[in-house]
């Protein structure tokens, strides 16, 4: 993949939007590599005692759905060098599954640094499921 | 519904040391969608200019969580995890977190707040190798749902 570059890059470029699916085997997956074993993840049982409409996917899975768009765009995923998020609303994922539609913008660029800062939308239903997600990238 | 908050501003002793190994994160990369060969591919995060596979930009949460888990799991702090949702998450890193990594993280209360009849707990883990070099900063906030 090639690495994005400084030259190439200017404030208000868009990135996506990209959908990703997300089924009930992504949040076992994704429970299994990050050790967030919480059953309102995965057991629509649960899920539903607690006050949800369905199981939910972890805030954590949607931000790193938003890390991998944004990862991709600047050509690597070690490339994002701060990356933070509010988590808004839930993606509520039902047996049939779900998806998030991500896309970004870019605010600011830093000649110095060589590094651009890119706000991420993130939405799931048609509602925006994070709030004031921003990353920084390492250009070339 | 109640946190102590006495626990402010409590920095833990560092745990760890975690390994970071290849398969962890090739594992995590496929779970959040990503098809960036740099994660999983030696040869290709070599050609990137990395040392091995890099962690995808969300990894070191689960590195931070587990430091996180002194506080939650302490009776003593009072946070009732049923009633705990992910309110905000942050990382800053300051290299990356490659396979072969040993990480050590140091887990930092940073704020105890009311807000609107939730409590939010903020902490701060700052993720270093054995021997110190600084790799990530992972901060979180979490939102303790007052009862009805």
């Amino acid at each position: 993949m090639a690495v994005r570059t400084l030259a190439e890059t200017s404030v208000g470029d868009t990135i996506g939007p990209v959908t990703t699916r997300v089924g009930r085997e992504t949040l076992v997956a994704y429970a299994a590599a990050s050790g967030d074993q919480n059953p309102i993840h995965q057991d629509e049982a649960i899920a539903r005692s607690v006050g949800l409409p369905d199981v939910i996917a972890h805030g954590m899975w949607t931000m790193g759905a938003a890390g991998s768009v944004v990862g991709k765009w600047a050509g690597d995923g070690g490339r994002v060098v701060e990356f933070g998020t509010r988590f808004t609303r839930p993606v509520v994922v039902p047996a049939s599954g779900g998806e998030v539609e991500v896309s970004g913008v870019v605010k600011a660029l830093d000649e110095t640094t060589r590094r651009a800062t890119v706000e991420l939308t993130a939405s799931s239903g048609g509602e925006k499921v994070l709030g004031r997600c921003l990353a920084v990238v390492q250009l070339d | 519904m109640a946190v102590n908050e006495d626990f402010l501003g409590r920095t833990y002793p560092p745990q760890g040391p975690y390994a970071v190994d290849a398969p962890a994160l090739a594992a995590f990369a496929s779970a959040v969608g990503s098809d960036d060969p740099v994660h999983t591919s030696a040869d290709a995060a070599h050609a990137a200019g990395y040392r091995d596979v890099v962690a995808p930009p969300t990894f070191a949460v689960t590195l931070a969580q587990r430091c996180d888990a002194q506080l939650i799991e302490d009776p003593q702090a009072g946070i009732d995890y049923s009633r705990v949702v992910h309110g905000e998450q942050k990382f800053v890193h300051h290299r990356p977190i490659t396979a072969g990594d040993q990480v050590m993280g140091a887990l930092t209360v940073d704020s105890v707040r009311q807000a609107g009849g939730h409590v939010m707990v903020t902490t701060r883990t700052e993720l270093t190798t054995a021997d110190g070099e600084a790799l990530c900063t992972s901060t979180s906030t979490i939102v303790v749902r007052g009862g009805e």
